[in-house]
């Protein structure tokens, strides 16, 4: 970890191999084991969705059961929303944020990976339903009463407890990313010097502190239903279904923001640096992304407007969504606007980018269309409403995080991806990717509702839906080209290495080493503009053209490399908290706890146990000094 | 001196060397998250307000018990201050004696809820009962379960103290576990004017 | 009305959206597309769709132009050294954008909140058609509360819908376990049937349909196992043919003769069927019974008469069963009473009637025989 030649960090040597990865508390390490989970889930929710794509590729077809189907496409949802985009997001906000903020680590570093392992967990538990009688299979959304008819008894409970301990899990990375970003920004680091990725980081945390305890009660009412008689949703004795809708989407509309804000993110990165341009109209970038977010708490009801909620409430809403549409298109004027007039080149995370801004386009547009309400009454349920939102979190969200998975590896391992098969990968999987979601659009016009699992002959169906299929499978092997060309260029050790800064960036990760050392920066470093390291490599000629400065002309420069060995002492003590494992016994107390809600009674015992080795990670956690005495 | 926030922050030219900020921000974001949290909840509960078939419904309530027990956990937000000041000056015996006291408060409120829902249990009103009772307990019952989180921690505290461990710097810390506090006792205000005293 | 009626190819509209031109013959738009409405409501929202449509599809080509113009003109060029000019941004195209995006959408919303308006109003008057409408797991209940029998009998039948052409028609709705939602797209949208609650949809239709040739529609929200399988038929009628389809269900069907086929399915239906299916007879001495039971629920002042099963007293004179799935015919009859789950995915196993929970038919254990006789019983009952 520390050489003689380079600054002494001062960490309490930690275990090595997977019991130093288990007790970490690194927001980098957390952020891969993010990463790298959130990736083995996509691969699951992919093959749940190509189950579903086969099961739909023909009338009538038999592949799968209804009860089989139901719980494929509720778990692909579930997985797709909450272990995928969720927590890679996550990955890039833990490796990136401090980093591109100046700091160290995060606020909380043991706080940080007892988020990870409860994410994690949380994930596990959800998914060993698939072995104790079968998986969720009310739909992602849960709609009461279905959702509390106890027909399975414990299926739908494995979600009510998931989500709730997920939920704890976001809440607090969330204060741990807002206290990140309000108290560790490195000197001159002003909120609008921050890159927009750390903004966007920031705006989702803030939505998902306000928004998540909303389901949480919801969750918390259908748990009492199923389990303990409660009447919140039990109709016939005055319950009222629709208050789940809106408990649900109170949470779940700002969350569509959650999955794509820190996408948008880093398009905003990405676009510059290859465009060699600054971001067109920062402040608008930054301000629109906080105006979706806040207003994105005044549109939920827009996912009821067949519900019968009074044609005020709908118009109302449907007026807030128009809204809502007007700071997006600020910000794709401002993408164009940023790469309008510069030198281009199209290496795959440009590519990646740029196809953001064109799907997400079409997925914002068909977004507007669910605003016009009477239209809505058509489209609603439909596989129009499937494509949209598949447009705007596959092509958009899922698209950005491939193209920041690009963009940043070579920050993450030293070592640049393959082009060749990263535009192999990019041309399949958007070709696949329309071929898959395109159709759907009009499959959902002519009439074909979401979540069915077979439709008869006649209705006009059978070849749109051929096509997504062949799509999907499409998308799978452009997945599987993007794994061989990690597995290539990390594991296997044939990728190029770059230097610190291969892509001539602009923002802070591209100053320090590629992988960067377990303390970021060996002097904290002092900002003076945005895109500071881009001003230290370049001024600006009477034309307004860039112009390379002489002095750091050699590109990648560190700023320890300038100062020299002289100073060695001054960075003697850079004290980094020390790995714990109390996060990894907190989170698995509570997934134990959750797992003994589910099965009541008898599952009382289990409840004691999570609750007892909570309670002992919880106090170990606080009396722990987090950087051992030296 | 063992703080790594502190020691991440440090450097020479980094400005905020105290830690108390970065906690006192996440409490204030948490608590931030749990005024939506009992929100959801007292909606719930207005919804339900009258949904009562054939259980009690708001005429079960004790008015001037449940005023005297309101008034006890008001009365430990005021010695949660004390204790908070007797801390800023450095006397742990004051310290521990105000957070022995604000507990024992908390601790007659939470009594008192407890012989509040036996009573209730007594006259038909439970949870399964109807979509009141249901909003009712759930209500309250959260609210019960953080002035018992709150107790735990207070009583951690307070033996914290004994063996001279408690420091500023730490998670359980005084300042952070009187925000709390105060927190949870003004939601009560705000459910006691809700659910007992407002009469639509 | 019908001088309103447009017929045109929507799909080569949809591949405008949509870069898939090279497979457009594949596709037709379909009997249950929203895209060719059959009266004069879903035109009304056809026409606002167009109106969106395009302007959305002039945006998407407007912003998809620009963004491949700006990536062919300012794509990195081998030996232009100059770097880039660093434009930082422009107040002037910022608010140009956001004026530009708030004229397009206050283009949409005027329309959007009228014919909002127009599509949520309740229609009353004498001529206005009431039918109240249960949505179960996994079939509907139809009842014509205007329409009563001498003794007082309402109309009630199930899963396919008769209607007269160009009257407006009011649905009231209500479900009897979880959320459905009643969608015949060509007709009108969809709208959610919530239990304990009610809702409203009103029906006009343009045409008679064809005899045997309903307008399809289905539930739209997923209501759990048989959710694909919960479908609807709209028949729609002249006039005059709907009195006739009106006076023929309110009339009760006949008790099968003594010492016939008929008679013992009669035997077993009355033991075993009249559990959860209602059937009104009508027997030699002109007497009229009722058999099955009768459920009553309650929402929003309403009262929807129902059963646990659909009303067979006119089986027959449907052309399919099983919410619509199948054709009604002896063969796929006699597989459905044998093992209706082999049919239709369903959950009896659940099934408690005390508390009024039905979801799905039981495997009735009857033998071939038995299930013969039972079939010829329906047969009678057109």
């Amino acid at each position: 970890m520390t050489t003689t030649a380079e600054p002494q960090v001062i960490r309490s040597p930690g275990p090595r191999g997977i019991w130093g990865w288990i007790t970490t508390v690194d927001h980098k390490r957390i952020g891969l084991l993010y990463g790298v989970s959130a990736g083995v889930f996509f691969f699951i929710g992919g093959l749940e969705a190509l189950l579903v794509r086969t099961q739909l590729f023909g009338p009538n077809l038999e592949v799968l059961s209804a009860d089989a189907y139901n719980q494929l496409f509720t778990m692909h949802g579930l997985t797709m929303v909450f272990l995928v985009v969720m927590p890679i997001a996550a990955a890039f906000t833990n490796y990136f944020l401090p980093i591109l903020i100046g700091a160290r680590d995060v606020a909380f570093p043991r706080l940080n990976a007892f988020s990870y392992w409860l994410f994690l967990f949380s994930g596990l538990l959800i998914y060993s339903s698939f072995v104790m009688g079968g998986s969720p299979d009310g739909a992602w959304v849960g709609y009461a009463p279905l959702s509390t008819q106890l027909t399975e008894v414990v299926r739908m409970d494995y979600w009510t407890i998931g989500l709730q301990l997920l939920g704890v899990a976001s809440i607090a990375a969330s204060a741990n990313f807002i206290a990140t970003v309000f108290t560790m920004r490195a000197p001159g680091m002003t909120m609008l010097r921050m890159p927009v990725f750390a903004w966007m980081s920031l705006v989702v945390a803030f939505l998902l502190i306000f928004s998540l305890p909303s389901v949480a009660i919801g969750l918390f009412q259908l748990f009492l239903d199923r389990n303990f008689g409660g009447l919140f949703y039990a109709a016939a004795a005055g319950g009222d279904p629709l208050l789940w809708q809106h408990l649900f989407w109170i949470f779940g509309h700002p969350e569509v923001y959650v999955l794509i804000l820190p996408a948008m993110g880093i398009v905003s990165e990405v676009l510059p640096t290859f465009a060699r341009k600054p971001l067109f109209g920062y402040p608008f970038v930054v301000f629109s992304g906080a105006a979706i977010g806040f207003i994105g708490f005044g549109v939920w009801s827009h996912h009821m407007f067949t519900s019968g909620m009074g044609p005020l409430a709908e118009a109302g809403f449907g007026v807030a969504t128009m809204i809502i549409a007007v700071p997006t298109g600020v910000k794709i004027f401002n993408w164009i606007g940023t790469i309008w007039g510069g030198k281009i080149t199209f290496n795959t995370p440009m590519l990646f980018s740029v196809a953001f801004i064109a799907m997400f386009v079409i997925g914002g547009l068909s977004g507007v269309t669910h605003a016009v309400v009477p239209s809505d009454t058509q489209q609603h349920d439909t596989y129009y409403v499937v494509a949209h939102f598949h447009y705007v979190l596959f092509g958009g969200a899922i698209f950005g995080y491939v193209s920041g998975v690009y963009y940043w590896f070579p920050k993450w391992t030293g070592r640049v991806l393959n082009e060749t098969l990263g535009k192999i990968h990019f041309w399949l999987a958007l070709i696949g990717f329309n071929l898959t979601f395109g159709p759907m659009h009009i499959l959902g016009l002519n009439g074909m509702p979401r979540r069915t699992y077979r439709y008869p002959e006649g209705l006009g169906w059978a070849n749109w839906n051929s096509v997504a299929t062949i799509g999907a499978y499409l998308i799978l092997v452009a997945f599987l080209v993007f794994v061989w060309n990690i597995v290539r260029t990390h594991f296997l050790a044939k990728g190029e290495r770059v230097g610190n800064d291969p892509w001539d960036g602009r923002t802070l990760e591209w100053t320090i080493p590629s992988p960067p050392p377990v303390h970021n920066f060996d002097e904290v470093p002092v900002v003076h503009a945005l895109d500071d390291f881009w001003h230290q490599k370049y001024a600006e000629d009477e034309e307004g053209r860039a112009v390379r400065m002489p002095a750091l002309a050699g590109g990648a420069v560190t700023v320890d490399k300038a100062t020299g060995g002289g100073d060695e002492g001054e960075h003697l003590d850079i004290h980094m908290p020390s790995p714990s494992y109390y996060p990894v016994l907190s989170s698995l107390g509570l997934v134990i706890l959750g797992a003994g809600l589910i099965y009541l009674p008898w599952g009382f015992i289990a409840v004691g146990v999570g609750t007892a080795v909570t309670m002992w990670g919880l106090f170990g956690w606080s009396l722990e000094p987090i950087t051992k005495e030296h | 001196m063992t703080d790594a926030a502190l020691e991440l922050s440090h450097g020479e030219h980094a400005d905020h060397h105290d830690v108390k900020p970065l906690r006192k921000t996440a409490m204030w974001v948490f608590l931030g998250s749990e005024c939506v949290f009992f929100g959801a909840m007292i909606s719930t509960f207005l919804l339900y307000r009258n949904s009562t078939n054939d259980a009690p419904g708001v005429e079960i309530f004790d008015i001037p018990f449940t005023s005297a027990s309101s008034f006890i956990l008001l009365m430990s937000s005021l010695t949660m201050v004390l204790a908070h000041n007797a801390f800023e000056n450095k006397d742990m015996r004051q310290t521990r004696i105000w957070l022995i006291g604000t507990a024992l408060l908390g601790s007659t409120f939470l009594a008192g809820q407890i012989f509040e829902f036996t009573e209730f249990i007594h006259k038909g009103l439970t949870l399964p009962a109807s979509p009141f009772g249901s909003a009712f307990y759930m209500l309250t019952g959260f609210h019960g379960m953080h002035v018992a989180v709150g107790v735990m921690l207070l009583a951690a505290m307070a033996i914290l103290t004994l063996n001279g461990r408690l420091y500023e710097d730490r998670g359980l810390n005084v300042e952070l576990v009187g925000l709390y506090w105060h927190f949870v006792d003004i939601v009560w205000i705000v459910i006691f004017t809700v659910v007992y005293l407002l009469q639509i | 009305m019908h001088l309103h009626r447009r017929n045109r190819n929507r799909v080569t509209r949809l591949l405008l959206g949509v870069p898939l031109a090279a497979v457009a013959a594949c596709s037709g738009s379909g009997p249950q597309s929203a895209l060719e409405p059959g009266g004069p409501i879903a035109r009304d929202i056809d026409n606002l769709w167009d109106l969106v449509f395009w302007m959305a599809t002039g945006v998407a080509i407007f912003v998809s132009a620009l963004l491949v113009w700006v990536i062919w003109r300012y794509r990195a060029r081998p030996g232009d050294d100059r770097e880039p000019r660093q434009v930082h941004g422009s107040s002037f195209i910022e608010v140009g954008g956001v004026v530009f995006s708030v004229v397009l959408l206050a283009i949409i919303s005027v329309p959007t909140v009228r014919g909002l308006l127009d599509v949520r109003q309740i229609p009353t008057g004498p001529d206005v058609i009431q039918i109240q409408v249960t949505g179960h797991q996994w079939w509907w209940e139809f009842e014509y509360v205007d329409e009563v029998a001498g003794d007082g009998r309402t109309l009630i039948t199930a899963n396919e819908l008769h209607i007269p052409e160009d009257r407006t028609v009011n649905l009231t709705m209500t479900s009897a376990d979880v959320i459905h939602s009643f969608w015949v797209p060509t007709v009108n949208g969809k709208r959610d049937v919530v239990p304990g609650r009610t809702t409203n949809l009103t029906l006009i239709a343009d045409d008679p349909t064809p005899p045997g040739q309903p307008i399809p529609g289905q539930c739209a929200e997923f209501c759990g196992l048989a959710h694909a399988d919960m479908r609807i038929k709209l028949h729609v009628h002249t006039a005059a043919d709907y009195e006739t389809w009106v006076d023929s269900q309110l009339a009760p069907s006949p008790t099968p003769v003594e010492d016939t086929v008929e008679a013992a399915g009669w035997e077993t239906f009355n033991a075993v069927c009249t559990t959860c299916h209602q059937v009104t007879l009508e027997d030699a001495d002109g007497e009229i019974v009722t058999y099955g039971p009768e459920r009553h629920i309650a929402a929003d002042g309403f009262e929807f008469r129902s059963s646990f099963g659909p009303n067979l007293t006119h089986l027959y004179s449907r052309g399919t069963f099983g919410s619509g799935t199948f054709t009604l015919d002896r063969d796929h009859l006699s597989q459905w009473i044998d093992n209706p789950q082999a049919l239709k995915p369903m959950n009896p196993d659940a099934n408690d009637l005390a508390t009024g929970r039905v979801l799905g038919m039981p495997d009735l254990g009857l033998t071939v025989d038995e299930i013969a006789e039972v079939v010829s019983l329906l047969e009678t009952w057109r």
